[in-house]
């Protein structure tokens, strides 16, 4: 009991100390003997923090491999190095530059249009004056975000299979004559990779917009309706400029991941037939390195990816900063 | 005047009526499928052969649920997929909670360089191919555990739940202290019974997240007895993928018994997330405010 009330009453505040530094030496022993104050509760940081640096730091110190020549045999340390051959070799790759222009295709596609979309349904549904039916439109329009890839993959094989509910609502409008299954159709792969995100994700992409658009004082509003101003004036004046920050937040977000489409939603639509339209940058790497074993060249295709990631959240960031009045979002 | 508040009136009568319609369609075009899912996993071989219903089966039965709970692997892959949820949330929450409360100490000597470390993990990683050696050294390949340690620790969760614990009262802790509690008892016995809000978010997301996964099992899991529901969908996806590729004239009946089982699969899969929807839902919203205020 004695030694928990010495711990305690030292565990409190740092100690105050005169201004100006002190010899290293000192410096030293204070931390140490700082430490060994907070021993319980450090002892509650250092497991995170010897995770971190297992399953996070390893690994990326594990990138170096991309500039060696890594095979099964090696371990990390013993693979020879060989500079920049295998970024020379993915130069010349024609699977990676396929890959490259599926992922911008359809990144491009997603954040064109994908974009948009829950902006206008949160607009929507704050526009809706029935409590229930709000209530209810929310909830539906979220369900579709909890169902993994692999279930709404299985789902959208049904429904695109010549006997599907597809298939069936377009013969029964006598919009096709004969039934086809289009995700055997390589030219329609983007778009079906693009219109089932959105199917999947523009609920869900509603609620940080709601959120915030309840934060808008409705006085905004009231005074407008005086002016006489009608409701799309009111949406395009009062509603849009209130969430101009977290629109534009949520961009350079979307664009910093332009490169990373969808594995899981690759993996389970890809098929023989779509191949050469559905393969992305990160269904590439998993092939390359877990498929071929090709460890150096995926971990090179990835760690490009990476980079250009960075320097497009980057620039994003800029962009969108001189756009809001100097204002860095992040 | 009169006549300017009546337009008034009948323009935004208008905009009302169209915007009601226009998510009465958005509903539909979320309902219809996955009710038509629903429907046709309940339909004989018969009817899945022939198609042509979009909110009525012609001919309902349970075969399709019969012959799935009749494979033993379907129990085995609920196991594994029930376990490693709530295996997975507890720990993680737990860990979360941990770390995210000794960072919430501002006294704390080191703080700010763990902080930089955990907010570096935020940004960067090693990707797939230098994670799976990890993996693969550290002997977690083909093991249940690989589902739960690599998925112990999210920065993110810890900078939320560091956020809530900054909120509770110092006092509290301080008269703790004077009784003569030490930090862990604090910990446990004070700030985890105040943090159930947050914590119950975290688990929620967290156990949505462990339930759907399936990368994990894909990249680090060639064991079929470890396999979880989702990656024993998708093999049957995959299966019938092939089957329906190949099928062109021969076995109908093989590819609409797959089609059945695949959507009774489906159906099985989703249903304790649809069951645990309407909790999930009270509590995500508050969820992404903790996570929208700290920007």
């Amino acid at each position: 009991m004695s030694k928990l009330a010495v711990e305690t009453s030292s565990t409190g505040k740092k100690p105050i100390r005169p201004g100006g530094r002190k010899p290293i030496g000192q410096r030293v022993k204070e931390f140490v003997i700082d430490y060994r104050r907070q021993w319980e509760i450090q002892s509650m940081i250092i497991p995170g923090i010897i995770f971190m640096i297992i399953f996070c730091y390893i690994p990326i110190y594990g990138l170096t491999i991309a500039f060696k020549n890594y095979t099964v045999i090696d371990t990390l340390s013993s693979a020879p190095w060989v500079g920049l051959e295998n970024f020379r070799i993915i130069m010349s790759d024609k699977y990676f530059w396929d890959a490259v222009v599926n992922t911008l295709g359809i990144s491009f596609l997603k954040l064109g249009i994908g974009f948009v979309i829950p902006i206008i349904l949160a607009i929507m549904i704050y526009e809706l004056n029935s409590g229930r039916f709000k209530k209810f439109v929310q909830t539906i329009s979220y369900l579709p975000h909890f169902l993994s890839w692999i279930v709404l993959g299985g789902m959208l094989i049904t429904w695109f299979s010549t006997t599907g509910l597809f298939n069936q609502l377009l013969l029964s409008l006598g919009l096709i004559s004969q039934p086809q299954n289009i995700l055997l159709d390589a030219g329609k792969y983007w778009w079906i990779a693009v219109l089932s995100d959105i199917w999947k994700e523009a609920g869900w992409g509603t609620i940080l917009y709601l959120a915030i658009m309840s934060k808008i004082d409705p006085t905004y509003y009231e005074a407008a309706k005086i002016d006489g101003a009608s409701r799309l004036r009111q949406i395009w004046n009062i509603t849009l400029p209130n969430m101009k920050s977290i629109i534009s937040l949520n961009l350079i977000l979307t664009v910093s991941g332009l490169l990373g489409s969808n594995l899981d939603q690759t993996l389970v639509l890809m098929n023989s037939q779509n191949r050469d339209k559905a393969e992305v940058i990160n269904s590439y790497v998993y092939r390359m390195g877990m498929s071929q074993g090709d460890f150096s060249y995926a971990t090179a295709v990835g760690l490009g990816v990476s980079i250009v990631s960075v320097i497009l959240l980057v620039t994003a960031n800029k962009i969108t900063s001189k756009l809001n009045d100097n204002q860095s979002v992040l | 005047m009169n006549g300017k508040v009546a337009k008034e009136d009948l323009d935004s009568r208008i905009f009302d009526t169209l915007n009601i319609i226009l998510l009465v369609i958005c509903t539909v075009i979320i309902v219809v499928p996955l009710w038509n899912v629903i429907i046709s996993s309940f339909s004989s071989g018969k009817a899945l052969a022939e198609g042509g219903f979009i909110f009525w089966s012609p001919e309902f039965s349970l075969e399709n649920y019969r012959a799935v709970f009749n494979d033993s692997s379907i129990w085995q892959a609920f196991f594994i997929s029930v376990s490693k949820t709530t295996i997975g949330v507890v720990t993680h929450v737990f860990f979360c909670a941990m770390v995210g409360y000794g960072l919430s100490k501002k006294y704390i000597r080191g703080r700010k360089l763990y902080v930089a470390m955990g907010v570096i993990t935020m940004f960067f990683s090693g990707g797939m191919i230098p994670t799976y050696l990890l993996i693969k050294s550290l002997g977690l390949l083909n093991s249940f555990w690989v589902y739960i340690i690599p998925a112990l620790f999210s920065f993110y969760d810890v900078v939320i739940l560091m956020n809530f614990f900054r909120n509770v009262p110092d006092s509290l802790e301080e008269s703790a202290k004077i009784d003569g509690a030490g930090d862990w008892h604090i910990f446990l016995k004070i700030f985890i019974p105040l943090s159930m809000p947050a914590m119950a978010t975290i688990a929620l997301f967290n156990g949505v997240g462990q339930w759907n996964d399936f990368m994990t099992t894909k990249l680090y899991i060639t064991d079929q007895s470890l396999y979880p529901l989702q990656m024993m969908l998708y093999e049957i996806i995959v299966q019938s993928q092939t089957q329906s590729m190949q099928n062109i004239g021969g076995s109908a009946v093989i590819e609409t018994t797959t089609k059945g089982v695949q959507l009774a699969t489906i159906v099985i899969t989703t249903l304790p997330i649809v069951l645990i929807y309407p909790i999930l839902q009270r509590y995500f919203i508050s969820g992404m405010m903790l996570g929208a205020v700290k920007e």
